[in-house]
C-alpha cells in the first residue's frame, strides 16, 4: 500500500505503451478499463486515507540527483487526495464519452499520459518533480489540441504551450533560487517541499520568490491578465481536451498556490492578499461579462471556468480555513460541473458540427433528457444550494468575508451574473420554439453519452446535499496550513492580518 | 659540437600515447588503402578500434602528466576533454555507413584525415603551451576544411572555403594575441603567464586588453560566439548531416577548453573588461542564435542557429568560472552530444540525393509533413529530441540546463540566469515547429516519401542508442557529475 502513489502515476503510461499492441476497435474499451482501475485504485487511496492526520500519508522518496537534493519524493495530504481522485474521474468518464474515431490510439496514449502528469503534480513533493509533471503535461495537451482540434487548431495549441511554457521557466527559475536560500541557510541542496517548509525568509526576499513562482501559477490558473490563451484553447480543442483542460489541468494552478505560494512565503502571501483578491475580482466580474457577450456556446462556458477560477483566488487568499476548504472544494466542484457542461457541449457539437447559439433553439423539446441534465449542471454552475457548486462558493465567500465585506460583495454578483449569461444561453438555446428546422431531428442522449453523464449528476446532488465526506479531509489540512502559516511567518504585520482574517468581530472562533 | 641530450623522461611517453595511437590509425589506413582496396566498412571498423584503444587508455589515466618536453599537459580537464572527443568521435564515425554509397566515404583518405583532425584535437586540448594549442587547433581545422570538400557538391565547396578563409582569419588573430602575450609575460606556457599577469598587477593593461581581444576573436570563431558566427549556417549546410552534427559538438568542446584555460584568469573579477566582454558575448550569442533560428525555414539551418544558441548558453559557464559551472558545462556538452547526435542522424537517415523536396534547401519543414503517417517511430524519436533540445524535462538536455542555471544562481548571476532561462523560453518555438509538421500537419502526397526506414543497420543503432540516451540519461547524472567534478577539480579548474 506504500508503493500506491507511484502505480496511480505510472500505471497509465505502461498501460498507454502496451496500448499500442491493442487493436484499434478494443482501443476504447481497453483505455476505459485502465481509467476504472485507475479509478478504483484512488478510490482504496481514499478508503485507507486516515482523515485527521495533518502529516504527510504515502510519502515516497527515492534520490535521484544527490548533488543538489532531488529526489522522486511524493506524498499526499487532504488536498492532493481530492485532487486525484478527480483526475482520475474525469479521465474515466472522458474515455466513456468520447466519441472521435481518428487515430484514436494515440489519443488514448496521450490522455493516459496525460493523467500521469496530473497525478504527478498533485502528489508531489520535490520542486524539481513538479516541475517535471508540470511541465510534461503541456506535451499530450498540445498534441490533442494542434491534432484533433478544429479551426485554428495549431494557433491555439502554440499559444497555450508558448504562454505556460513561458511561466513555467519564471517559476523554475524561482524554484531554483528556493533551493539555493535553503542551502545558503543550511548548507546543503535540497528541493524537497518538506524541506522548503522548513525555511524563514525576510519579506523583501519572499515578495520577488512569490511573484516568481507565482507567474507560473497565474498563467495556469488562468488569472486576469494572463488568461488569453484559454478562449482559444477551449475554442480550438477537442470535447475531451476540453474537459481535461477545465476539469483538472486548470486547478493545477490553483492547488500549486495552495501548496506551494501560502506554506512556503507566508509573509508574501499576506503581502499579496489583497492585490491577488482583487484580480479574482476582476476575473469574476471580467469574465461574467465577457461570457455573457459570447455567440460561441463553448466560449461562454470558457469564460465562465475564467470567471469561476476567480472564486477559488478569492477564497485561497482569505487565508482563513474556510477561505482555503472553500476554495479547494470548489476547485472539485468547478471541475466537475465544467467537465460536464463541455461534455454537453460536445453533445449538441458531435450532432449539429456548430456551437453558435444562433443556430439552436427550442432544443428541450427534442432533447428532453439532454436538456435536464443541461439544466441541473448549469444550476451547479451558477451555485444552486443543494448541488455541488453552492457549497464551495458559499465557504470561499465566507472566508473572504472576514477579510473584507467590500469585495466579497463584488465577488457575490458572481452568482447573479454566473445566472444571468447560463439563464441566457439556456432561454435561447433550449427554450422556445424550434427556429432552426434542423434541430428538428435531433437524437436524444445515446447510451454512452448517458453513462458518462449522469455519473456527473449524481456527484453533484450528492456532495451538495451531503458534502461532509469531502469537506472533512480538506478542513484538517485546511486548519493545519493556517496554523502553520501563522508560525512561521516572520512580521509581526503577518501575524496580525492572519489574526484578523480568522475572528470573527464581537465573536469567538 | 655537443650532443644534444633527449631526455626521454621528459618526453613522457605515456602522456602521449592516446594521441600516438590515433596517428597510429591514421597512418595505418593510409598504408593500407596504397596497398589494397577496401570498402567503407573495413574503415569504420579500424577507425572504431583505434578510437576505442585511445578511451581506454584515457579511462585509465589517474595522474596529472607533463610531456613532450613539457609542452603537454595531460590534467583532469584534458582527460575529460579527450574523453568528449574521442566518444564523440566514436558515436558519429559510424554514420559513414549509408546505403546510399556516398563517394567520400569510400575513399580511405576520409577515415586517416578523420583520425589526423582528432589527434589534433587531443592536442590542442592536452596542452599548456600556446604554440602546441595552435599546432593542434591548426591540424584539426585543417583537417575538418578537408572533409567538408570532399563532399564534392557545390555547396560543399563553398561551405569549406567560406570556413577556411575565416578559419584562417582567426588562426591569425590567435597568432597575433599569442604573440602580445608573450611580449607581456615573457612566456609561452600558460600558467607562468597566469602567475606574471596576476604579479603584474595592472601593469601593460592596455596590451593585455589588445591582446585578449585577440583571442577573443580567435576562439569566438571557434566557438560561433556572435559577431564570430556567421560561418556556422553556411557551413552546416554544406556538410553531410553526421559531419555538421560533428562539427556542432567537438570542435566547440575543444574551443571550450583553451577558452577555460584561457579566460578563467582573466575575466576573474567582475570588475573588469574581459569579464564583461564575455558576458555580453554570451548573452547576445544565446539570444541572436535563438532569435535567428525562428524565422528558418530549412531544419538543418534552423539546428545550426540553436547549436550557437546553445553554445552561448555554455559560454555562460566561462563567464561563472566555478568549479561547478565548468562540470555542469560538460555534463550539458555530453547531454548535448547524445541529442545532437539524434537529431542530425534523423536528418542523415531522411536524406536521398536523387530527390529534391525544395530547391533551396535540402531538409525543408515541409518535407518532415505528416511524418507521423509514414513512420511513427521515426517521428517521436525526432519529436524527443526537440523536446530534448528545447529543454522539457525529464529529457537529456534539461538537467544541462537546470545544472548551468542553478549555478548561475549560486554564484550569484541572477540576471545571467534569469535571462538564460528567458532565452530556454524562447528557443521553444522553433522545436516545436517541428513537432507541428511532424504530427499536425496533413501528409503532403506530392512530394517524395522519406522513406527512413531504408536506412542501414548502423544508422538506426545509433539513432536508436541516442534516442534510448536522451530518454534514459537522467539516471546518470549523479555518478557523472560526481567524475566530471573530480577530475576537474584536480585540474584546478
Amino acid at each position: 500500500m506504500e508503493h500506491i502513489l507511484s502505480f496511480l502515476i505510472f500505471f497509465p503510461v505502461v498501460a498507454a505503451l502496451f496500448g499500442f499492441v491493442i487493436h484499434e476497435r478494443s482501443i476504447k474499451i481497453y483505455a476505459i478499463t485502465v481509467a476504472s482501475i485507475e479509478f478504483l485504485a484512488s478510490l482504496a487511496l481514499w478508503s485507507q486515507f486516515d482523515g485527521a492526520s495533518t502529516s504527510m500519508q504515502f510519502a515516497q522518496q527515492i534520490p535521484l540527483i544527490e548533488t543538489y537534493g532531488i529526489s522522486y519524493f511524493v506524498g499526499i495530504d487532504g488536498f492532493s487526495l481530492f485532487m486525484i481522485i478527480l483526475s482520475t474521474f474525469m479521465t474515466l468518464i472522458a474515455l466513456i464519452g468520447l466519441t472521435i474515431d481518428n487515430k484514436l490510439k494515440n489519443l488514448v496514449a496521450s490522455i493516459l499520459l496525460l493523467e500521469m502528469t496530473m497525478i504527478g503534480v498533485f502528489c508531489s513533493l520535490d520542486g524539481l518533480l513538479f516541475y517535471f509533471f508540470w511541465e510534461f503535461s503541456l506535451i499530450p495537451m498540445f498534441y490533442i489540441v494542434g491534432y484533433w482540434g478544429s479551426g485554428n487548431k495549431i494557433y491555439a495549441a502554440v499559444k497555450f504551450f508558448l504562454y505556460t511554457f513561458v511561466g513555467s521557466l519564471v517559476m523554475l527559475f524561482g524554484m531554483i533560487y528556493l533551493a539555493w536560500m535553503f542551502k545558503d541557510a543550511t548548507g546543503e541542496w535540497s528541493f524537497s517541499l518538506l524541506d522548503w517548509y522548513r525555511l524563514q525568509m525576510p519579506l523583501s526576499v519572499q515578495f520577488w520568490l512569490f511573484l516568481a513562482i507565482g507567474l507560473g501559477f497565474a498563467i495556469k490558473v488562468p488569472m486576469f491578465p494572463f488568461h488569453t490563451w484559454l478562449p482559444y484553447a477551449h475554442g480550438q480543442a477537442p470535447t475531451i481536451g476540453s474537459v481535461m483542460l477545465a476539469a483538472v489541468l486548470l486547478k493545477m494552478g490553483t492547488y500549486a498556490f495552495i501548496r506551494f505560494s501560502l506554506p512556503i512565503l507566508p509573509d508574501a502571501s499576506v503581502y499579496m492578499m489583497i492585490p491577488m483578491a482583487s484580480v479574482g475580482v476582476i476575473m469574476v466580474i471580467y469574465g461574467a461579462m465577457v461570457a455573457y457577450a459570447q455567440e460561441d456556446m463553448k466560449q461562454v462556458i470558457a469564460y465562465s471556468s475564467i470567471s469561476h477560477m476567480g472564486i477559488i483566488i478569492l477564497g485561497t487568499f482569505a487565508l482563513n480555513p474556510e477561505g482555503i476548504s472553500g476554495a479547494v472544494f470548489f476547485m472539485l466542484s468547478h471541475g466537475i460541473i465544467s467537465g460536464a457542461l463541455f461534455m454537453l457541449v460536445g453533445v449538441i457539437y458531435d450532432r449539429r458540427h456548430t456551437k453558435q447559439i444562433s443556430e439552436f433553439g427550442g432544443l428541450a423539446s427534442v432533447m428532453p433528457k439532454f436538456a435536464l441534465i443541461f439544466g441541473i449542471m448549469l444550476m451547479a454552475s451558477v451555485g444552486l444550494p443543494l448541488t455541488m457548486g453552492f457549497v464551495g462558493e458559499f465557504l470561499a465567500l465566507v472566508g473572504f468575508f472576514a477579510v473584507s465585506p467590500i469585495m466579497t460583495m463584488f465577488a457575490g454578483t458572481s452568482i447573479i451574473l454566473g445566472a444571468a449569461y447560463m439563464l441566457y444561453l439556456y432561454k435561447r438555446s433550449f427554450f422556445g420554439p424550434i427556429t432552426v428546422e434542423a434541430n428538428r431531428s435531433l437524437k436524444d442522449l445515446k447510451a454512452n453519452e448517458l453513462s458518462a453523464l449522469v455519473p456527473l449528476v449524481l456527484v453533484v446532488v450528492w456532495l451538495g446535499v451531503y458534502p461532509k465526506p469531502v469537506l472533512g479531509p480538506i478542513d484538517v489540512a485546511s486548519k493545519n496550513l493556517v496554523n502553520f502559516m501563522y508560525s512561521k511567518a516572520v512580521d509581526e504585520d503577518t501575524k496580525k492580518a492572519l489574526v484578523k482574517s480568522n475572528t470573527i468581530e464581537k465573536g469567538v472562533k | 659540437m655537443e650532443p644534444v641530450n633527449f631526455s626521454l623522461a621528459e618526453l613522457n611517453l605515456p602522456s602521449l600515447i592516446p594521441m600516438i595511437i590515433t596517428v597510429i590509425g591514421a597512418t595505418f589506413i593510409l598504408l593500407i588503402d596504397l596497398v589494397k582496396k577496401l570498402d567503407s566498412g573495413f574503415f569504420v571498423t579500424i577507425t572504431m578500434v583505434t578510437l576505442g584503444l585511445n578511451l581506454g587508455f584515457l579511462l585509465n589515466y589517474s595522474y596529472d602528466a607533463n610531456g613532450f618536453f613539457d609542452m603537454l599537459l595531460v590534467d583532469g580537464l584534458s582527460i575529460l576533454a579527450q574523453l568528449v572527443v574521442v566518444f564523440g568521435s566514436m558515436v558519429f564515425i559510424p554514420l559513414a555507413l549509408t546505403s546510399h554509397r556516398f563517394k567520400e566515404f569510400e575513399l580511405g583518405e576520409y577515415y586517416a584525415i578523420f583520425l589526423y583532425m582528432i589527434a589534433g584535437f587531443q592536442f590542442m586540448v592536452s596542452s599548456d603551451n600556446l604554440i602546441l594549442i595552435f599546432v593542434g587547433l591548426e591540424t584539426s581545422s585543417l583537417a575538418l576544411y578537408t572533409l567538408i570538400a570532399l563532399h564534392k557538391r557545390d555547396k560543399s565547396l563553398e561551405a569549406s572555403v567560406k570556413y577556411f578563409v575565416l578559419g584562417a582569419l582567426a588562426a591569425a588573430l590567435f597568432a597575433f594575441g599569442s604573440m602580445i602575450f608573450y611580449g607581456i609575460t615573457g612566456s609561452i606556457e600558460i600558467n607562468v603567464m597566469k602567475e606574471v599577469i596576476l604579479a603584474s598587477d595592472g601593469a601593460n593593461l592596455g596590451l593585455l586588453l589588445l591582446g585578449s581581444a585577440f583571442i577573443i576573436a580567435a576562439l569566438g570563431f571557434k566557438l560561433s560566439l556572435v559577431p564570430f558566427h556567421t560561418w556556422v549556417p553556411d557551413v552546416y549546410e554544406g556538410s553531410p548531416a553526421p559531419l555538421a552534427g560533428y562539427i556542432s559538438i567537438i570542435p566547440k568542446i575543444a574551443g571550450f577548453v583553451i577558452a577555460i584555460r584561457l579566460f578563467e584568469f582573466l575575466a576573474g573579477s567582475p570588475d573588469g573588461v574581459v569579464y564583461t566582454i564575455l558576458w555580453i558575448g554570451a548573452v547576445f550569442t544565446m539570444t541572436f542564435g535563438n532569435i535567428l533560428a525562428l524565422v528558418q525555414d530549412g531544419v538543418k539551418r534552423m539546428l545550426a542557429y540553436s547549436s550557437i544558441g546553445h553554445a552561448g548558453f555554455v559560454m555562460t559557464a566561462i563567464v561563472m568560472g566555478t568549479t561547478e559551472a565548468n562540470a555542469s558545462l560538460f555534463l550539458y556538452w555530453f547531454l548535448f552530444l547524445f541529442t545532437n547526435l539524434g537529431a542530425f542522424t534523423m536528418l542523415w537517415m531522411t536524406r536521398d540525393p536523387d530527390v529534391v523536396w525544395d530547391d533551396r534547401y535540402d531538409h525543408p519543414y515541409t518535407k518532415f509533413a505528416g511524418m507521423v503517417y509514414t513512420s511513427p517511430v521515426g517521428a517521436i524519436l525526432m519529436g524527443i529530441f526537440m523536446l530534448s533540445l528545447a529543454g522539457i524535462p525529464p529529457f537529456a538536455l534539461y538537467w544541462g540546463k537546470v545544472f548551468l542555471i542553478t549555478e548561475a544562481i549560486n554564484s550569484g548571476h541572477l540576471v545571467l540566469g534569469f535571462i538564460m532561462a528567458i532565452n530556454s523560453a524562447i528557443s521553444v518555438y522553433y522545436y516545436l515547429k517541428l513537432i507541428i509538421y511532424m504530427f499536425m500537419k496533413p501528409h503532403d502526397d506530392s512530394l517524395q516519401e522519406l522513406h527512413p526506414e531504408k536506412g542501414s543497420y548502423p544508422i538506426k543503432i545509433v539513432l536508436g542508442v541516442s534516442g534510448v540516451s536522451v530518454i534514459l540519461l537522467f539516471l546518470m547524472i549523479d555518478p557523472l557529475m560526481s567524475y566530471i567534478t573530480t577530475m576537474l577539480s584536480s585540474a584546478g579548474y
